[in-house]
C-alpha cells in the first residue's frame, strides 16, 4: 500500500496545506495542483516579461518549508507547478535545495506548451477546432495567448522511475499526478484500464484538496468537525485498483461515503465515460463503503480504453469587461437597486454607447442563483436590509468599456437614496482572456521528461 | 402525495465546463433515489432553472451512487472568464436546484 496526499486543490489554495499533509503524519507521495485554464495565459504574460517568470512560485516557496522533511522522510512530490516554464522552476527549486545544502534529484515534464508550433499545425491540416463550437483555430489565431496539451500519468511514471524524488510538471491533468505513483510503484501498464481507471477516479477525488473532505460539504454542514484545521485528502492505494480515501488523524473536516460522492459528481459530464489521456473512467461502476471513521473504500472500478487524443487548452484574448457596484438600504432596497440600473442603462444609451452584454444581478435579492424560485417574496422584499446592485458590461470597444467605468459613481448624488459602497473608485477595465478546448492527435506532440540533480 | 423540497431529499454539488454547467444531487437515503429518478425530470430542471438554462438539459443516472448528474447547457453566461455572473463557475446552482418542490407518496 502507498499513501498519496494531495495538498493544493488550486493555485491560490491554502498555503499551509502541503506542509501539514508532509508533517502530520505518513505519506509517501505529495501531489499538487496548481493550474487552471485561465491560470496558463497569466502565466504566459509573465514569461514573456521575464524568461525566468510563468510558473508557480508559492511551489517554490513550499518546497523550501519542507525540503529536509522530504528527504529525511523520502517523501517523493509532484506538481504541475512549472505552468509554461518548467524548466525555471526546477532552477528555482535546485537554488533552493542547494542553499540549504540538500541533494535532490528533479525532474521536468515538458512538451505540452505547443504554442510556438501552432501554424506548422495548421498548415498541416491539424485544425485544432473548437470541441464547443466545432470553428477551426484559425478563426482567433491573431490572438492566442497560450496553447497546451494536456499530458497524463504516464511521463510523471517515467520520472519517477528514473529517480526523481520532485517532479515539477507543465499542463498534467489533475487526475494524473496523483496516478503516477500507482503506476510507478505497482508496475501498471498502459491498457490496463480498470486499474487506470481506478487510480483515474482516485486523482479525482482528491484533486480539489479538501473538497472530499469536509469542505465545501452539503450534507450536515454544520456538524463538520474543526474546519479550521480541515485535513486534506489522502490516498491509501493497492495494487489491486482498490484504494482508500482519509485523511490524517487529528485533523478536521470529515471523510463520509457522502463528502467524497460530492467530490465524485463535481465538474461531472457523462460519468460513464470520464476522459483522461490515460483512460475512460465508468463512474457507475464505483462501490463506495465506509470503512472506518474517516476512511471511504472505493471498489469494483471499470474502465475502457484511452481515446487517440490529447485535449489541448488554448487562451485567447477576447475583449475587454467591467463590473460594478453599489449598494442601497432599506426601505424598499431592491426597488431602488433596480432604479438605478435603469438610470445607469439609459445614460449609456444617451451617450450612444452599445456592448455585446450588459448584466446587471442584485446581490441580497437572487444574484447567485438567479432561478424564479429563489426570487424575495412580496412581504420580504421592502424589508431587506440592503441590497448590492452589480451591473457589468463586455465589449471589443475598450473606450466604450473605460467610459461605462465612469458611469457608477455619479448615482451616488445623482440617483435613488440612500446609497453606499462606492468608495473603492472606479471599476478597473479586464482583458477577457478565453478559453479554447479543442483535440490533438497524440502522434502529433510528445511529452519530454528531463531529470537533473544539484551539485550540492 | 405530498409536496416536499428536494432539499430535504437529496445533496448536491455543481461545476462548470465553459459555458456548461453540471448539477449533480444524490439521494439522503439510497430508498430516496427511485423517487429522484421518476421525479427530477430533465423538463422539470429546464423549467426550474428557466431565465439562467438557455440550451438543452442532459440527465444521467448514476444508481451506484444513488445520484443523478445534469448538464444544464448554456447556462454560465458564456462561461469562465466571459461571463459577466456573480457566479461564474454554477457553483451555486447545486442549492438552486434544491429548491425543486417534488411529489413524495
Amino acid at each position: 500500500m502507498i499513501r498519496i496526499a494531495n495538498g493544493q486543490g488550486f493555485w491560490g489554495d491554502s498555503l499551509e496545506a502541503p506542509v501539514e499533509q508532509v508533517r502530520r503524519g505518513p505519506i509517501d507521495y505529495l501531489t499538487l495542483d496548481y493550474l487552471a485554464e485561465i491560470t496558463m495565459s497569466i502565466l504566459q504574460k509573465q514569461r514573456s516579461r521575464d524568461p525566468k517568470a510563468g510558473y508557480a512560485r508559492d511551489f517554490v516557496d513550499m518546497i523550501a518549508r519542507v525540503l529536509p522533511d522530504l528527504v529525511e522522510r523520502r517523501i517523493r512530490v509532484i506538481a504541475n507547478a512549472g505552468g509554461v516554464n518548467p524548466a525555471a522552476c526546477r532552477d528555482a527549486v535546485l537554488a533552493v535545495a542547494k542553499r540549504q545544502g540538500i541533494d535532490v534529484a528533479v525532474a521536468t515534464v515538458a512538451g505540452d506548451d505547443i504554442m510556438g508550433k501552432l501554424d506548422e499545425f495548421i498548415g498541416r491540416g491539424v485544425a485544432l477546432k473548437n470541441m464547443e463550437t466545432g470553428e477551426p483555430l484559425s478563426s482567433i489565431r491573431d490572438r492566442v495567448q497560450s496553447a497546451n496539451v494536456y499530458f497524463g500519468a504516464f511521463p510523471v511514471a517515467e520520472a519517477l522511475g528514473n529517480g526523481a524524488q520532485i517532479v515539477i510538471t507543465g499542463r498534467v491533468t489533475d487526475t494524473g499526478l496523483a496516478l503516477a505513483p500507482m503506476i510507478h510503484e505497482f508496475g501498471w501498464k498502459v491498457d490496463d484500464w480498470d486499474r487506470l481507471s481506478a487510480g483515474t477516479i482516485a486523482g479525482h477525488t482528491v484533486e480539489c484538496g479538501a473538497q472530499c473532505t469536509g469542505g465545501n460539504c452539503q450534507i450536515d454542514w454544520e456538524s463538520i468537525p474543526n474546519m479550521a484545521d480541515i485535513g486534506y485528502p489522502i490516498i491509501e492505494a493497492e495494487p489491486d485498483g482498490t484504494f482508500v480515501i482519509t485523511k490524517h488523524a487529528g485533523t478536521g473536516g470529515r471523510v463520509t461515503v457522502a463528502s467524497v460522492k460530492e467530490q465524485l459528481l463535481y465538474e461531472m459530464g457523462d460519468p460513464r465515460e470520464y476522459i483522461t489521456p490515460d483512460c475512460v473512467a465508468d463512474f457507475t461502476t464505483i462501490q463506495l463503503e465506509q470503512c472506518g471513521p474517516d476512511r471511504v473504500r472505493y471498489t469494483g472500478i471499470r474502465g475502457r480504453p484511452a481515446t487517440p487524443f490529447y485535449k489541448v487548452s488554448v487562451s485567447y484574448a477576447a475583449g475587454f469587461k467591467a463590473i460594478g457596484s453599489l449598494v442601497y438600504a432599506w426601505p424598499d432596497a431592491y426597488k431602488k437597486a433596480r432604479a438605478a440600473d435603469r438610470i445607469i442603462r439609459d445614460r449609456l444609451d444617451r451617450l450612444g454607447l452599445t456592448f455585446d452584454e450588459i448584466r446587471t444581478e442584485f446581490v441580497g435579492a437572487n444574484a447567485t442563483q438567479g432561478i424564479p424560485s429563489a426570487e424575495p417574496s412580496s412581504e420580504v422584499e421592502p424589508q431587506l436590509a440592503e441590497v448590492l446592485m452589480r451591473i457589468g458590461v463586455r465589449s471589443n470597444d475598450r473606450a466604450a468599456v473605460d467610459r461605462f467605468t465612469k458611469e457608477i459613481a455619479p448615482l451616488a448624488l445623482n440617483g435613488p437614496p440612500v446609497v453606499t459602497g462606492f468608495g473603492s473608485g472606479r471599476p478597473k477595465v479586464e482583458e477577457i482572456v478565453a478559453y479554447w478546448p479543442a483535440l490533438i492527435p497524440k502522434t502529433e506532440v510528445a511529452p519530454e521528461m528531463t531529470l537533473w540533480r544539484n551539485e550540492s | 402525495m405530498a409536496k416536499r423540497k428536494l432539499i430535504e431529499l437529496a445533496h448536491a454539488r455543481s461545476g462548470d465546463k465553459g459555458d456548461t454547467a453540471n448539477v449533480g444531487i444524490i439521494a439522503r437515503k439510497p430508498e430516496f433515489y427511485s423517487i429522484l429518478v421518476k421525479e427530477v425530470t430533465a423538463d422539470r430542471v429546464k423549467e426550474h432553472f428557466r431565465g439562467v438554462c438557455l440550451g438543452k438539459v442532459e440527465r444521467f443516472e448514476i444508481p451506484n451512487l444513488s445520484a443523478l448528474n445534469f448538464l444544464l447547457h448554456e447556462s454560465l453566461d458564456g462561461g469562465g472568464t466571459l461571463a459577466l455572473k456573480a457566479d461564474p463557475q454554477g457553483k451555486t446552482y447545486s442549492s438552486a436546484l434544491l429548491r425543486m418542490e417534488i411529489d413524495v407518496d
